[in-house]
Protein backbone atom coordinates (compact mmCIF):
# COMPACT_ATOMS: atom_id res chain seq x y z
CA UNK A 1 0.00 0.00 0.00
CA UNK A 2 1.55 3.28 -1.00
CA UNK A 3 1.55 6.33 1.20
CA UNK A 4 -1.21 8.84 0.29
CA UNK A 5 -0.16 12.09 -1.35
CA UNK A 6 -1.53 14.09 1.58
CA UNK A 7 1.30 12.89 3.83
CA UNK A 8 3.98 13.86 1.35
CA UNK A 9 2.37 17.27 0.87
CA UNK A 10 2.24 17.81 4.62
CA UNK A 11 5.93 16.98 4.98
CA UNK A 12 6.70 19.38 2.12
CA UNK A 13 4.64 22.10 3.79
CA UNK A 14 6.48 21.61 7.08
CA UNK A 15 9.84 21.72 5.30
CA UNK A 16 8.81 24.90 3.48
CA UNK A 17 7.79 26.51 6.77
CA UNK A 18 11.10 25.57 8.39
CA UNK A 19 12.92 27.19 5.47
CA UNK A 20 10.79 30.34 5.54
CA UNK A 21 11.11 30.81 9.31
CA UNK A 22 14.84 30.14 9.08
CA UNK A 23 15.18 32.81 6.39
CA UNK A 24 13.48 35.31 8.69
CA UNK A 25 15.26 34.30 11.88
CA UNK A 26 18.88 33.78 10.86
CA UNK A 27 21.27 36.66 10.19
CA UNK A 28 24.11 34.82 8.52
CA UNK A 29 23.75 35.38 4.77
CA UNK A 30 24.97 31.89 3.85
CA UNK A 31 22.54 30.20 6.22
CA UNK A 32 19.74 32.35 4.82
CA UNK A 33 20.70 31.09 1.38
CA UNK A 34 20.56 27.49 2.61
CA UNK A 35 17.07 28.17 3.92
CA UNK A 36 16.06 29.26 0.42
CA UNK A 37 17.36 25.90 -0.81
CA UNK A 38 15.19 24.18 1.80
CA UNK A 39 12.12 25.96 0.45
CA UNK A 40 13.01 25.03 -3.14
CA UNK A 41 13.36 21.41 -2.09
CA UNK A 42 9.97 21.48 -0.39
CA UNK A 43 8.39 22.75 -3.61
CA UNK A 44 10.21 20.07 -5.62
CA UNK A 45 8.81 17.43 -3.31
CA UNK A 46 5.33 18.86 -3.87
CA UNK A 47 5.79 18.72 -7.64
CA UNK A 48 6.94 15.10 -7.56
CA UNK A 49 4.03 14.17 -5.30
CA UNK A 50 1.51 15.79 -7.65
CA UNK A 51 3.19 14.06 -10.60
CA UNK A 52 2.64 10.70 -8.91
CA UNK A 53 -0.88 11.47 -7.70
CA UNK A 54 -2.06 12.77 -11.08
CA UNK A 55 0.00 10.25 -13.07
CA UNK A 56 1.51 13.10 -15.05
CA UNK A 57 5.09 13.51 -16.28
CA UNK A 58 4.84 17.33 -16.31
CA UNK A 59 5.45 17.57 -12.57
CA UNK A 60 8.80 15.84 -12.88
CA UNK A 61 9.80 17.98 -15.88
CA UNK A 62 9.11 21.09 -13.83
CA UNK A 63 11.33 19.81 -11.02
CA UNK A 64 14.11 19.50 -13.56
CA UNK A 65 13.78 23.18 -14.45
CA UNK A 66 13.59 24.18 -10.79
CA UNK A 67 16.89 22.34 -10.24
CA UNK A 68 18.55 24.22 -13.10
CA UNK A 69 17.29 27.61 -11.93
CA UNK A 70 18.32 26.81 -8.34
CA UNK A 71 21.84 25.98 -9.48
CA UNK A 72 22.11 29.25 -11.46
CA UNK A 73 20.67 31.21 -8.54
CA UNK A 74 23.17 29.73 -6.09
CA UNK A 75 26.10 30.52 -8.38
CA UNK A 76 25.11 34.17 -8.82
CA UNK A 77 24.05 34.60 -5.18
CA UNK A 78 27.29 33.20 -3.83
CA UNK A 79 29.20 35.41 -6.29
CA UNK A 80 27.44 38.45 -4.86
CA UNK A 81 28.13 37.30 -1.30
CA UNK A 82 31.82 36.80 -2.10
CA UNK A 83 32.00 40.23 -3.75
CA UNK A 84 30.41 41.91 -0.73
CA UNK A 85 32.15 40.05 2.06
CA UNK A 86 35.60 39.62 0.56
CA UNK A 87 37.06 42.31 2.81
CA UNK A 88 34.97 41.73 5.90
CA UNK A 89 35.13 39.12 8.59
CA UNK A 90 31.48 38.71 9.51
CA UNK A 91 28.79 37.65 7.10
CA UNK A 92 25.60 38.76 8.79
CA UNK A 93 22.93 40.60 6.89
CA UNK A 94 22.95 43.38 9.50
CA UNK A 95 26.44 44.42 8.40
CA UNK A 96 25.02 45.57 5.07
CA UNK A 97 23.89 48.98 6.27
CA UNK A 98 26.05 51.18 4.05
CA UNK A 99 23.01 52.22 2.01
CA UNK A 100 21.15 53.20 5.18
CA UNK A 101 19.92 56.79 4.93
CA UNK B 1 3.80 -16.02 6.34
CA UNK B 2 1.78 -13.13 7.75
CA UNK B 3 4.73 -11.27 9.29
CA UNK B 4 6.58 -11.04 5.98
CA UNK B 5 3.39 -9.88 4.30
CA UNK B 6 2.92 -7.25 7.00
CA UNK B 7 6.49 -6.00 6.51
CA UNK B 8 5.98 -5.76 2.75
CA UNK B 9 2.64 -4.10 3.35
CA UNK B 10 4.15 -1.41 5.52
CA UNK B 11 7.48 -1.02 3.70
CA UNK B 12 6.30 2.14 1.93
CA UNK B 13 5.19 3.66 5.20
CA UNK B 14 8.44 2.69 6.86
CA UNK B 15 10.52 4.35 4.12
CA UNK B 16 8.30 7.41 4.17
CA UNK B 17 8.45 7.90 7.93
CA UNK B 18 12.22 7.40 8.15
CA UNK B 19 12.93 9.70 5.20
CA UNK B 20 10.55 12.35 6.52
CA UNK B 21 12.22 12.31 9.92
CA UNK B 22 15.61 12.67 8.20
CA UNK B 23 14.33 15.55 6.05
CA UNK B 24 12.68 17.50 8.85
CA UNK B 25 15.52 16.94 11.32
CA UNK B 26 17.97 18.15 8.69
CA UNK B 27 15.83 21.20 8.00
CA UNK B 28 15.69 22.08 11.68
CA UNK B 29 19.44 21.50 11.87
CA UNK B 30 20.08 23.97 9.05
CA UNK B 31 18.12 26.64 10.89
CA UNK B 32 19.33 25.91 14.42
CA UNK B 33 23.04 25.12 13.88
CA UNK B 34 25.26 27.98 14.98
CA UNK B 35 28.15 27.10 12.72
CA UNK B 36 27.58 27.63 8.94
CA UNK B 37 29.54 24.46 8.13
CA UNK B 38 27.18 22.43 10.33
CA UNK B 39 24.24 24.05 8.54
CA UNK B 40 25.69 22.94 5.21
CA UNK B 41 26.10 19.36 6.47
CA UNK B 42 22.51 19.33 7.76
CA UNK B 43 21.47 20.62 4.34
CA UNK B 44 23.11 17.54 2.76
CA UNK B 45 21.11 15.35 5.15
CA UNK B 46 17.88 17.05 4.06
CA UNK B 47 18.76 16.70 0.38
CA UNK B 48 19.43 12.98 0.75
CA UNK B 49 16.13 12.52 2.57
CA UNK B 50 14.29 14.33 -0.21
CA UNK B 51 16.07 12.09 -2.74
CA UNK B 52 14.76 9.04 -0.85
CA UNK B 53 11.24 10.50 -0.97
CA UNK B 54 11.72 11.00 -4.74
CA UNK B 55 12.67 7.34 -5.16
CA UNK B 56 9.67 6.30 -3.10
CA UNK B 57 7.51 8.14 -5.65
CA UNK B 58 9.12 6.63 -8.75
CA UNK B 59 11.11 9.76 -9.64
CA UNK B 60 14.36 7.86 -10.07
CA UNK B 61 16.11 10.26 -12.43
CA UNK B 62 15.30 13.27 -10.29
CA UNK B 63 16.58 11.48 -7.19
CA UNK B 64 19.92 10.89 -8.92
CA UNK B 65 20.07 14.49 -10.13
CA UNK B 66 19.16 15.69 -6.66
CA UNK B 67 22.13 13.88 -5.13
CA UNK B 68 24.58 14.80 -7.90
CA UNK B 69 23.65 18.44 -8.42
CA UNK B 70 22.48 19.49 -4.97
CA UNK B 71 24.51 17.39 -2.56
CA UNK B 72 27.45 17.10 -4.94
CA UNK B 73 27.75 20.57 -6.42
CA UNK B 74 25.66 23.18 -4.64
CA UNK B 75 26.60 22.25 -1.08
CA UNK B 76 30.26 21.99 -2.11
CA UNK B 77 29.91 25.51 -3.50
CA UNK B 78 28.49 26.63 -0.16
CA UNK B 79 31.38 25.02 1.69
CA UNK B 80 33.88 26.63 -0.68
CA UNK B 81 32.44 30.06 0.00
CA UNK B 82 32.42 29.43 3.75
CA UNK B 83 36.10 28.47 3.63
CA UNK B 84 37.00 31.27 1.20
CA UNK B 85 35.40 34.04 3.22
CA UNK B 86 36.60 32.75 6.56
CA UNK B 87 33.15 33.19 8.02
CA UNK B 88 33.39 29.87 9.79
CA UNK B 89 33.28 31.48 13.20
CA UNK B 90 30.25 31.13 15.38
CA UNK B 91 27.45 33.61 14.98
CA UNK B 92 26.23 35.45 18.04
CA UNK B 93 22.79 33.86 18.02
CA UNK B 94 21.57 35.64 21.14
CA UNK B 95 21.95 39.11 19.64
CA UNK B 96 18.60 40.29 18.35
CA UNK B 97 18.86 43.58 16.47
CA UNK B 98 15.13 43.87 15.88
CA UNK B 99 13.21 43.26 19.09
CA UNK B 100 10.46 40.68 18.87
CA UNK B 101 11.28 39.69 15.32
CA UNK B 102 12.00 36.04 16.07
CA UNK B 103 8.81 35.22 17.98
CA UNK B 104 6.83 37.04 15.31
CA UNK B 105 8.56 35.06 12.55
CA UNK B 106 7.91 31.74 14.29
CA UNK B 107 4.30 32.65 14.97
CA UNK B 108 3.73 33.71 11.36
CA UNK B 109 5.40 30.49 10.17
CA UNK B 110 3.06 28.37 12.28
CA UNK B 111 0.06 30.34 11.01
CA UNK B 112 1.23 29.90 7.40
CA UNK B 113 1.72 26.15 7.90
CA UNK B 114 -1.73 25.83 9.42
CA UNK B 115 -3.18 27.70 6.45
CA UNK B 116 -1.44 25.48 3.89
CA UNK B 117 -2.47 22.25 5.63
CA UNK B 118 -6.00 23.53 6.21
CA UNK B 119 -6.40 24.51 2.57
CA UNK B 120 -5.05 21.15 1.48
CA UNK B 121 -7.42 19.26 3.76
CA UNK B 122 -10.46 21.27 2.73
CA UNK B 123 -9.71 20.90 -0.98
CA UNK B 124 -8.94 17.18 -0.90
CA UNK B 125 -5.17 17.76 -1.47
CA UNK B 126 -4.91 16.68 -5.11
CA UNK B 127 -7.31 17.96 -7.76
CA UNK B 128 -6.96 18.33 -11.50
CA UNK B 129 -7.02 16.43 -14.76
CA UNK B 130 -5.10 13.16 -15.00
CA UNK B 131 -2.09 12.74 -17.32
CA UNK B 132 -2.43 15.89 -19.38
CA UNK B 133 1.28 15.92 -20.13
CA UNK B 134 1.64 12.19 -20.66
CA UNK B 135 1.23 9.27 -18.27
CA UNK B 136 3.90 8.50 -15.72
CA UNK B 137 3.14 4.78 -15.45
CA UNK B 138 3.00 2.29 -18.29
CA UNK B 139 5.87 0.83 -20.32
CA UNK B 140 9.29 2.43 -20.45
CA UNK B 141 11.60 3.76 -17.76
CA UNK B 142 11.25 7.00 -15.82
CA UNK B 143 14.29 8.47 -17.59
CA UNK B 144 12.80 7.73 -21.00
CA UNK B 145 9.50 9.46 -20.22
CA UNK B 146 11.19 12.48 -18.68
CA UNK B 147 13.57 12.71 -21.64
CA UNK B 148 10.70 12.56 -24.14
CA UNK B 149 8.87 15.29 -22.23
CA UNK B 150 11.94 17.53 -21.98
CA UNK B 151 13.01 17.14 -25.60
CA UNK B 152 9.59 17.48 -27.18
CA UNK B 153 7.11 19.49 -25.09
CA UNK B 154 9.69 21.54 -23.25
CA UNK B 155 12.39 21.76 -25.92
CA UNK B 156 12.36 25.57 -26.08
CA UNK B 157 12.42 25.90 -22.30
CA UNK B 158 15.25 23.38 -22.17
CA UNK B 159 17.31 25.42 -24.63
CA UNK B 160 16.60 28.60 -22.68
CA UNK B 161 17.97 26.96 -19.52
CA UNK B 162 21.30 26.56 -21.32
CA UNK B 163 21.30 30.32 -21.99
CA UNK B 164 20.45 30.89 -18.32
CA UNK B 165 23.39 28.74 -17.22
CA UNK B 166 25.77 30.64 -19.49
CA UNK B 167 24.51 33.94 -18.08
CA UNK B 168 24.98 32.61 -14.54
CA UNK B 169 28.55 31.52 -15.26
CA UNK B 170 29.46 34.87 -16.85
CA UNK B 171 27.79 36.74 -13.99
CA UNK B 172 29.66 34.73 -11.37
CA UNK B 173 32.98 35.36 -13.11
CA UNK B 174 32.31 39.10 -13.39
CA UNK B 175 31.17 39.34 -9.77
CA UNK B 176 33.99 37.32 -8.25
CA UNK B 177 36.99 38.70 -10.14
CA UNK B 178 39.11 41.50 -8.76
CA UNK B 179 39.21 44.72 -10.80
CA UNK B 180 42.09 44.10 -13.19
CA UNK B 181 41.95 47.35 -15.16
CA UNK B 182 43.45 49.40 -12.34
CA UNK B 183 47.14 50.20 -12.48
CA UNK B 184 49.35 49.34 -9.54
CA UNK B 185 49.19 52.81 -7.96
CA UNK B 186 45.45 52.99 -8.35
CA UNK B 187 45.18 49.56 -6.80
CA UNK B 188 47.19 50.66 -3.77
CA UNK B 189 45.05 53.79 -3.49
CA UNK B 190 41.83 51.79 -3.68
CA UNK B 191 43.12 49.37 -1.07
CA UNK B 192 44.01 52.25 1.24
CA UNK B 193 40.53 53.72 0.77
CA UNK B 194 38.99 50.37 1.61
CA UNK B 195 41.15 50.02 4.69
CA UNK B 196 40.08 53.49 5.83
CA UNK B 197 36.47 52.60 5.18
CA UNK B 198 36.90 49.41 7.17
CA UNK B 199 38.41 51.35 10.06
CA UNK B 200 35.46 53.76 9.97
CA UNK B 201 33.05 50.85 10.01
CA UNK B 202 34.88 49.18 12.87
CA UNK B 203 34.84 52.40 14.87
CA UNK B 204 31.15 52.83 14.16
CA UNK B 205 30.47 49.25 15.22
CA UNK B 206 32.45 49.68 18.41
CA UNK B 207 30.51 52.85 19.17
CA UNK B 208 27.16 51.17 18.56
CA UNK B 209 28.23 48.20 20.68
CA UNK B 210 29.22 50.54 23.50
CA UNK B 211 25.85 52.25 23.19
CA UNK B 212 24.09 48.88 23.32
CA UNK B 213 26.05 47.87 26.38
CA UNK B 214 25.26 51.13 28.11
CA UNK B 215 21.58 50.85 27.30
CA UNK B 216 21.63 47.25 28.54
CA UNK B 217 23.18 48.42 31.79
CA UNK B 218 20.43 50.95 32.25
Amino acid sequence: MSVPAAWYLTVAAVLFTIGAVGLLVRRNVLVMFMCVELMLNAVNLTFVTFARALNDVNGQSLVFFVLVVAAAEVVVGLGIIVAIFRRRTGATADDLHILKG
Amino acid sequence: MPTVLAVVHYADWFVFVVASVVVLAGGLGVVLARHPVHSALFLIQTLFGVAVLFVAQQAHFLAAVQVIVYAGAIVVLFLFVIMLLGVDRRENVEAEPLKGQRPTAILLGIIGLAEIVGLGRSSGWVTGALSTGGPLDGPGSNVEKLGRSLFSTYLLAFEITSVLLVIAVVGAVVLARRPMHLSREEQIEADAELVAEEADLAAEEAASERLERESAKR
